[in-house]
């Protein structure tokens, strides 16, 4: 018997979707432990997020609403969290980067083994294990965490995003645990947002990455595309540090990792790193002019052409499919 | 200023595909592939290096750069390139991969801290082998210092620094007061990334990370280096997560070449069904 807890994330005041792969997991674990599972939301302001919560099918929403949570530091975040962790067998966030860089600050602080950025959770007698990538996907480990407390991150790509019921969780405020030193020397300055119109990278069916190939027009080639498509944009890490496009768009090993239904890579040749980030999309297309890209080797239908003639052609054949 | 640098060793990053699982699932083969130092822990020492100098004069050291690794005594050559590219120092912590997990390595490094009492300890965000991404944060948690991780971005300050964080959409910027835990991702070592106070902020790096010269590799060999064993750092050395088994991952086969966008179209509408 053991219980689970959700680490939940917000965006904009709204729970974000990484949570709801978290809450798959969560009802995953549960069955297999004979538990239950429960959310716990920290911020300021938090009554609309708590409702939307409690629409997750979690025995409890738990809230830790206070004015000294209102901007996301792991250094105030952490002894709420390990304090409340302390009666559950799991705690689990999703991998992103609030889950990355809160949850194990919470396993050394409970003293509690950490799976990071798992895809599956496989279970026998009673017992749980995880499976998790490693080698940048190109092999897969196995593992149980051996302490009483035990410690995950998920892969959101990895975890279908629990949809809302019509059954309503109670809602409990918890208390808020003293910060340490830590907290004093850490302040929150600023968020330079980038803005984004599209679908979530790591949530859209369709995602468009784009790689060193494409120079100063990234954007020019890609949006009508996307457009057409109602896709995300991604990129290969060349063309992120080329400044060609943001950092956040990077689709890796180290950036974002995606599944989408469909993927298309243009002008990316297909470095390991990169593979690692979308090599489970269900359908790989790539446009390159080299016939030998080592993307071609996963990909599913490959066009070798030049990207800047083939990628407004494809943009018209697919607006004649639409009309 | 006094800065740790964990640096860890990893199988070939560029040819992580070659790695092989036998059979019986009970080990990742790495045989084969050169050992290299972890990408992003050399960005945290290239990092370390930029945070103790005046970028017009890189062979002059304002502060000490230590850096330390956990593993069997070949990981040496690791830290003595380490110290050609400008570290001052080594501490080699004797064991082996499979007797480490990121907590203990956490905790290792917490009893060096302790006695080295550096300002900044810096690493790289995760290592490319395991992947897990925790041991920056685990080590500022074990210590109650703050932290920042994932930094793209540093700039010196009197008695901190002021880190851009690269999360998931956009830069987030964080102050944080010595003695603090930061954890480097790619772009930290891109021109205009960190600057020291004694940097001029027209100053532009070089891309990516230095270079040793040929007689800095000598010298390297006589800087110190202190080897110190596992049990000496932590009393219990217990692993916290136990690997049952390995799989390689599912494969996936090339496909067809289509000969135009028209086909392209065809072919994802009607035999793939995604449009």
């Amino acid at each position: 018997m053991g219980n689970i807890l959700v680490v939940a994330e917000f965006g904009e005041g709204k729970l974000k979707r990484t949570t709801h792969s978290a809450v798959t997991f969560a009802k995953q674990a549960a069955e297999a432990l004979g538990g239950t599972y429960s959310l716990l939301l920290l911020g300021s302001g938090l009554d609309a997020a708590a409702q939307e919560a409690a629409k997750l099918g979690a025995d409890k929403v738990l809230v830790a609403d206070d004015d000294s949570l209102g901007q996301y530091l792991a250094e105030t975040y952490a002894p709420t969290v390990a304090a409340i962790a302390k009666d559950y067998a799991v705690v689990v966030a999703a991998a992103s980067a609030y889950g990355k860089d809160l949850l194990p600050r919470i396993a050394a602080r409970t003293d509690a083994g950490y799976a990071a950025d798992i895809t599956e959770i496989l279970s026998e007698g009673g017992k749980i294990s995880f499976k998790r990538p490693m080698y940048a996907g190109n092999a897969f480990g196995v593992c149980e965490i051996t302490s009483a407390l035990q410690v995950v991150t998920v892969r959101q790509s990895a975890f279908a995003a629990a949809e809302p019921g019509d059954s309503t969780s109670a809602v409990e405020a918890v208390a808020i645990a003293g910060a340490g030193e830590a907290a004093g020397r850490v302040k929150w300055q600023k968020f330079d947002q980038v803005k984004n119109t599209r679908p979530e990278l790591t949530e859209a069916s369709v995602v468009i990455s784009g790689g060193r190939a494409l120079k100063e027009k990234f954007y020019e080639v890609l949006d009508p595309l996307a457009d057409v498509l109602g896709a995300a944009i991604g990129a290969s890490r060349a063309a992120c540090d080329a400044g060609y496009c943001a950092p956040d768009l990077q689709v890796g090993q180290t950036g974002k990792v995606v599944a989408p239904d469909l993927y298309f890579a243009i002008g990316i040749s297909g470095a390991i790193q990169h593979l690692a980030g979308m090599k489970s999309s269900k359908v790989i297309v790539s446009i390159n002019k080299d016939p030998e890209a080592p993307i071609y080797q996963i990909t599913d239908y490959g066009l070798v052409a030049d990207l800047f003639k083939a990628v407004p052609e494809l943009v018209e054949q697919l607006k004649t499919l639409d009309s | 200023m006094k800065i740790l640098v964990a640096l860890k060793r990893v199988a070939d990053p560029d040819n992580a595909n070659k790695v092989k699982i036998p059979a019986d699932g009970s080990t990742i083969d790495t045989a084969g592939l050169e050992f290299k130092p972890n990408p992003f822990d050399e960005y945290a020492l290239e990092t370390a290096l930029r945070l103790t100098e005046d970028g017009t004069k890189p062979k002059v050291r304002d502060g000490e750069v230590i850096v330390v690794t956990f593993g069997p005594a070949d990981t040496e050559s690791t830290l003595r390139a380490a110290l050609a590219t400008g570290a001052d120092r080594a501490i080699r912590v004797d064991a082996n991969d499979d007797q480490l997990d990121g907590l203990l390595v956490a905790k290792g490094l917490k009893t060096l801290v302790a006695e080295e009492k550096p300002d900044i300890v810096l690493m790289g965000k995760q290592a490319v082998d395991g992947d897990t991404n925790q041991v920056g944060q685990a080590l500022a948690e074990l210590l109650d210092w703050p932290m920042a991780t994932f930094a793209a971005t540093i700039e010196e300050q009197e008695d901190g620094l002021v880190v851009g964080r690269e999360v998931d959409g956009g830069v987030l910027e964080l102050s944080i007061k010595y003695p603090a835990v930061v954890t480097v991702d790619l772009r930290i070592v891109s021109p205009s990334s960190v600057y020291s106070t004694k940097t001029d902020r027209s100053f532009k790096y070089n891309e990516g990370v230095r270079f040793s010269p040929l007689p800095a590799i000598m010298q390297a060999r006589r800087k110190p280096l202190d080897t110190k064993s596992l049990a000496d750092l932590v009393d219990d050395t217990g692993l916290k997560i136990n690997y049952l088994r390995f799989e390689a991952p599912p494969a996936r086969l090339a496909g067809v070449k289509v000969a135009d966008a028209a086909e392209l179209v065809d072919k994802l509408k009607n035999e793939a069904k995604v449009l």
